[in-house]
């Protein structure tokens, strides 16, 4: 049995693979509320209202985390894999971490 | 001896004991206990050694330089892919020393796996050299300098050890993956300029059991002992293949 | 996986990228603005600019998250075969239908 190794390549592919899967759950849901719109303003607004409680703010920011997330550790699995890139530090895999998480708070501190 | 009691002869423990404890049996065995003394500049090839001539020779385990440069020694310490003869028994951490046969290979007995699925995937990911139909008659001229030469020069040290095999998630996870050592050869000797099968290695290394299965999970990378990478190598393949594919679509 | 759906893959999260960093800046513009979901429709009806962004950004999540989930299928839950192709296509249909929708109710409420 491998022990889990806490190194930068591991922790950033389950990350990625992670927050791929949340994403893939909540983007027919994103959709489906989008699509209330059809339904004119006040339809889409009364499900927002009604969506918008702690819980609901809370998986927001889960999922604008997870998009940056996502977006940031596919970058670098970008770089390593089209510009021969040698990369394999617990520095960059940070780096990654912390604008997502920086654009999350942003998010965060900007909602009413 | 019994599976249950650490084996001591019946005399009382020697003070500097450590307790290491090995897999026995084949998938369906258990973890035996031996007490094995400290001694300095110890390797954990001299405990399995030592457990093997003076405690239990019915121990089965490999090696054969105890120098590292053969590779045979690997197995799994402390949950780590390495090669026993090179782990010194001062660097590990305090407490037991768990000994586990190579992960993602069928065992054998003990800590001895077979290597045959690992040489099978070396060949099925064409990891031998083409000379193709009319190889030229006088010898080829490669600068070792040359991209491609440096390219394959970083990856040629593969003793074939498993370690990268046994470290791989996705060799776990999906047995048709070919593993990193295999694509880390077919990169080699995709960077071979003298090699004429190239079109045929390429679409052996493509596909769900090939290069474009892994993950940059980078444990090949991080437990090998010659200090090799083959997660850049299939990098290397995954740009080589679309280079391939992209040129088949016209 | 092989070459042409890591093509796929790999070249709409590209797209993807640029789409992501475009809706990331704008949904946090418009929520330090204060827009309620009037104001957001507001801007988006009619604008064309807005439809063929999103018609390209829904396109590109259609192919690309099929082909990530198909892969964390086979390694995770051992799917194999024709069945989970089969289900990853559905799965792309369902986001371009759901997508496309969507798109179309911002752009013409």
């Amino acid at each position: 049995m491998i022990r889990p190794h806490l190194k930068p390549g591991f922790l950033a592919a389950m990350l990625h693979r992670l927050s791929g899967i949340a994403l893939a759950v909540f983007l027919p849901m994103h959709f489906i509320a989008l699509g209330m719109a059809l339904g004119g303003a006040d339809s889409l607004q009364s499900f927002l209202g009604v969506t918008h409680n702690a819980f609901v703010r809370t998986a927001e920011w889960g999922l604008v985390t997870a998009l940056g997330l996502h977006m940031a550790l596919g970058l670098r699995v970008l770089a390593i894999e089209l510009f021969a890139v040698r990369e394999r530090s617990a520095l960059v895999v940070s780096a990654c971490v912390a604008c997502s998480l920086t654009v999350g708070l942003l998010f965060l501190l900007n909602g009413s | 001896m019994d599976a249950q009691n650490s084996t001591h002869g019946g005399a009382s423990h020697p003070p500097d004991a450590m307790t290491v404890e090995v897999w026995r049996g084949d998938r369906g065995g258990a973890f035996q206990n031996f007490a094995v003394p400290r001694r300095e500049n110890q390797t954990v090839l001299d405990v399995v050694t030592e457990i093997q001539r003076t405690h239990d020779a019915t121990l089965s385990y490999r090696f054969a330089c105890r120098v590292g440069m053969c590779g045979s020694c690997a197995m799994i310490v402390n949950g780590r892919p390495r090669w026993t003869c090179r782990t010194r028994v001062d660097q590990l951490e305090a407490g037991p020393i768990r000994l586990e046969p190579l992960r993602n290979l069928p065992i054998v007995k003990d800590l001895a796996v077979d290597m045959a699925p690992f040489f099978d995937k070396w060949r099925d990911a064409h990891g031998y050299f083409e000379p193709g139909e009319q190889p030229p008659a006088d010898f080829a001229v490669v600068a070792p300098d040359s991209a491609e030469r440096a390219a394959a020069d970083e990856g040629i040290e593969c003793i074939n050890c498993g370690i990268c095999y046994s470290a791989c998630d996705v060799v776990s996870w999906n047995e048709d993956y070919l593993g990193p050592a295999a694509l880390n050869r077919a990169w080699t000797l995709v960077n071979d300029v003298r090699d004429r099968g190239q079109d045929d290695r390429l679409a052996a290394v493509s596909g769900d059991a090939g290069c474009h299965s892994c993950h940059t999970h980078m444990s090949c990378t991080e437990f090998c002992p010659k200090a090799l990478s083959p997660t850049y190598s299939i990098a290397g393949l995954k740009r080589a293949t679309v280079k391939r594919a992209w040129k088949r679509r016209r | 996986m092989n070459a042409g759906l890591y093509i796929a893959q790999r070249g709409t999260a590209v797209i993807l990228a640029f789409a992501v960093t475009v809706h990331l800046v704008t949904i946090i513009y418009a929520i330090r603005g204060g827009l309620t979901a009037g104001d957001i429709l507001a801007r988006t009806h009619g604008n064309r600019w807005f439809l063929g962004f999103y018609l390209v950004f829904v396109l590109a999540a259609a192919i690309h998250a099929p082909i990530g989930v198909r892969s964390i299928l086979r390694e995770w839950a051992t799917w194999r075969g024709r069945s989970l192709d089969l289900a990853m296509l559905a799965f792309s249909a369902l986001l371009l239908v759901l997508g496309v929708r969507a798109a179309l109710a911002v752009y013409l409420t």
